[in-house]
């Protein structure tokens, strides 16, 4: 299936979403491809309620409403530039190879959880936030269930609201910054009040459970699943016998589409001015990828990188002044959530640090490069492609990214052996909507 | 500052041809350094196929790597899981009647060099290997054959070599070959013998030896445990891997012992360019369609690109390099470094001791090239 059009919006979150509405209506000839059944992207995934924010209701039916196409369950595998502002996109929608010829691009990928290994991390029962709130909108149940929420950060707050309210008994939310940091963070949303409130509103959400500072999980024990975790509470360690783990150390930035093209970057973050753009010509980018800045900034960002990606970047204007307070904010959250040290000695030697492949920390060499690493152990070399072991890897031993390679997410021997060919007179056949809104 | 050392014998490259020489130099009573400009197995063997196979590309290919698979034959019981020896075979492919008559007179060539095989007819092929496609006329069993995987029978192979007193030094990029001496950024390396073992890199350290990178494409697959059995590889490929065309693809895959599928094989003739070529990776993939369309469906979670060190004659350079005093040359591979890497050290330490090696190493010496640029 060959396809094409003037602005082609990889990734159907927030971001995309803002992006793919502001070209559309600006009259680019624009489409939208996500993972997902729908888009709205992990935050405004649908819950099995239909329950959503009235700003994810706002956006997905100004989205809905636009002249921009929609293509879910389409997995963007590699790009490239095929002349100057001129763009290859291979992808696979629902398995089936698809090219799409694009004129811009906005790349809008998001973020994944980073995990951190330590000891008893694999076991069953030991999720993500992210995992957690995934099975709490599939309709998994919790209530009664005893779970502890461990790691860093404003994300700990809403799934700890959500388990509470699924009926789950929080033993304990452990955020590993310290009280001072945290309240220095706090001060600094007084211009922010939706932010406090918002925030104020989680809290009340798991009123029953403590929110302790300074406090981390030590280790998961158990056998066929998780039975009590191990938790530092400042200075003393506290046995929990348990039935589920959520943890959450932050968010990584999906740069791996950006990379590929060439894009430069800023430290673990693409390097974007005031428009959006990268350093690739036609190529912009919006949300977490360039900095992990929370759900307004990425609607901000969204907006300005569909307008310029569609012509109108002096129609952006407005917006500049929130994306600008809102990569503040980002900044804010790096200072405040900074893993401390004990959180990247926790590993054993016998503590696995690749899932994939089954490596554990003690088969690794602190003398090693990473590729040594990979060549002689395979860690960083299983189908996650390293997402979920390289920035573990990279907090362990210091291994930085590898160069990105096509594909970029696993995908069919056929998808990447079907000839590229973009037909630009093949216009997109029809401009439905596949998702609802 | 230069600090002279004494060494016996300097190897340049900790690639597997490199590490080949120093376990066979270092069990000879040698005292061995092995010099590497990165690690160990950074440079063409850690992006090969790791396929131990008798080759008959031409008399002496043969008698090389025939020898060879004796030899990898007789090292298996001193391997260790990293190296993940698989005594899977080869399937040489054919497609129809014409390639078929083929297959027996193959046959008999092997024989002659004492290479075991047998003819599988279509129906046998079809039991050997369900996911080939129906109408293939049959094929080669050669039953030798193995598949290692490359880094790991290197990191084998140095330790080998560092039990017989061999020094490994990583990070260390020789600069200039002297008269019995190697010079590096930081120390001079003095010794009897030193053996340039650099690989497609070997002709910037040794200026005349015609040896330019052969660039190729591979892919791997997620894991199928079974969907492949041994190594296959189309007849066709000896015209692919001989003929110096500026690009070829052949059908040749191989099952790793993790499950995975590695696809192969693409040559091309692009200098240094290092940079994935989608239309290589694209025709190399359809290739290995057309010979087994279930292929189609795996899932490949990584490609790469990688350089064989190639000669015009497509015989490896292995023997003195007489205008360098002490120099002795083990590179110019190609796609065949893993599988020879033994029978080459074994030739070069023989000659080196001056002991009759087990095949007639003249054919491989570098004097021929060597004569013919000074001509």
């Amino acid at each position: 299936m060959t396809q094409s059009c003037d602005v082609l919006v990889i990734g159907g979150g927030p971001a995309g979403i803002a992006a793919a509405s502001r070209a559309a209506e600006a009259g680019a000839r624009t489409m939208v491809v996500d993972e997902g059944a729908s888009p709205g992207g992990q935050i405004w995934r649908p819950k099995l309620t239909g329950h959503q924010p009235s700003v994810a209701r706002q956006w997905l039916a100004r989205l809905a409403a636009s002249e921009a196409t929609v293509s879910p369950r389409t997995t963007v595998v590699d790009l490239q530039v095929s002349a100057p502002r001129s763009f290859i996109v291979r992808a696979e929608r629902s398995g089936i190879p698809t090219i799409i010829g694009a004129r811009a691009l906005v790349l809008a990928t998001g973020a994944r959880e980073r995990f951190l290994p330590f000891p008893g991390w694999t076991l069953p029962n030991v999720f993500g936030i992210g995992g957690a709130q995934a099975l709490l909108k599939s309709g998994t149940r919790f209530d009664g269930k005893r779970v502890v929420i461990a790691g860093t950060g404003p994300l700990l707050l809403p799934v700890a609201a959500s388990l509470s309210a699924a009926g789950a008994k929080l033993l304990v939310v452990a955020e590993q910054s310290s009280r001072a940091r945290v309240a220095r963070f706090a001060a600094g949303l007084w211009n922010a009040p939706a932010t406090l409130a918002q925030a104020a509103r989680y809290r009340a959400g798991f009123f029953g459970a403590p929110y302790s500072m300074n406090s981390w999980v030590v280790r998961a024990e158990g056998d066929d699943r998780l039975r009590r975790v191990v938790v530092r509470v400042g200075t003393e360690t506290r046995t929990l016998e348990c039935d589920a783990l959520c943890t959450g150390y932050g968010l990584v930035p999906n740069t791996e589409l950006a990379r590929l093209l060439g894009c430069v970057m800023r430290g673990s973050v693409v390097f974007v001015d005031a428009d959006q753009s990268t350093s690739t010509d036609g190529v912009y980018c919006a949300g977490e990828p360039t900095g992990v800045a929370g759900v307004d900034s990425a609607i901000a960002e969204g907006q300005v990188a569909g307008l310029a990606a569609a012509g109108r970047a002096s129609d952006a204007a407005p917006l500049r002044r929130v994306v600008s307070r809102r990569a503040a904010h980002g900044r804010g959250l790096d200072r405040a959530f900074a893993l401390r040290p004990e959180i990247h000695t926790l590993a054993a030697s016998d503590t696995i640090v690749c899932r994939c492949e089954d490596v554990r920390l003690g088969q690794l060499d602190r003398g090693w490069s990473a590729r040594q690493g990979k060549l002689y152990t395979r860690a960083g070399m299983g189908p996650c492609q390293g997402r979920i072991c390289g920035p573990a890897l990279e907090c362990l031993m210091g291994w930085s990214a590898d160069s990105v390679r096509p594909p970029v997410f696993p995908a069919r021997v056929r998808t990447l052996s079907s000839p590229a060919k973009t037909g630009d007179s093949a216009e997109t056949s029809e401009r439905n909507h596949d998702a609802p809104a | 500052m230069t600090s002279a050392r004494r060494a016996d014998a300097i190897v340049i490259g900790a690639g597997i041809v490199g590490a080949a020489c120093a376990a066979a130099l270092a069990r000879d009573g040698f005292q061995v350094t092995v010099l590497d400009r990165a690690f160990p197995s950074a440079g063409t063997t850690s992006v090969g196929m790791g396929h131990i196979v008798a080759m008959d590309d031409s008399p002496e290919q043969l008698a090389l790597s025939a020898y060879a698979q004796r030899l990898w034959h007789d090292l298996a019981p001193e391997l260790d899981p990293r190296s993940e020896l698989d005594h899977c075979g080869t399937l040489w492919v054919a497609e129809d009647d014409a390639q078929f008559a083929a297959v027996r007179a193959k046959r008999d060539v092997y024989a002659a060099a004492g290479i075991a095989s047998e003819i599988l007819d279509a129906r046998a092929l079809a039991d050997a290997e369900p996911n080939l496609r129906p109408g293939l006329a049959g094929a080669l069993y050669v039953t030798g054959d193995m598949v290692v995987y490359p880094p790991g029978a290197t990191l084998r192979l140095l330790d080998i070599a560092r039990a017989n007193g061999a020094r490994v030094r990583s990070g260390e990029e020789a600069v200039e070959i002297l008269p019995n001496g190697v010079r590096c950024v930081h120390e001079t390396y003095h010794a009897e013998v030193v053996i340039n073992a650099a690989g497609p890199l070997a002709a910037r350290l040794t200026p005349g030896l015609p040896i330019v990178p052969r660039k190729g494409h591979l892919a791997i697959t997620d894991r199928y445990l079974g969907f492949v059995r041994h190594q296959l590889v189309e007849l066709g490929y000896l015209t692919s891997a001989h003929v110096m065309t500026n690009e070829s693809v052949a059908f040749n895959v191989q099952p790793r012992a993790t499950g995975q599928v590695l696809i192969g094989s693409s040559r091309e003739l692009v200098e240094w360019e290092a940079s994935l070529n989608r239309d290589i990776l694209a025709q190399m993939l359809r290739r290995a369609e057309a010979f087994m369309p279930a292929l189609g469906e795996l899932s490949v979670i990584r490609t790469w690109t990688g350089f064989r060190p190639a000669t015009p004659d497509k015989l490896p350079l292995i023997g003195p390099w007489d205008a360098v005093p002490g120099l002795w040359i083990a590179s110019g591979h190609e796609g065949l470094g893993i599988t020879t890497s033994l029978s080459t050290a074994r030739l070069l330490v023989d000659q080196i001791v001056g002991r009759a090696p087990a095949i007639d190493p003249t054919p491989y010496w570098p004097a021929r090239v060597h004569s013919a640029s000074a001509a």
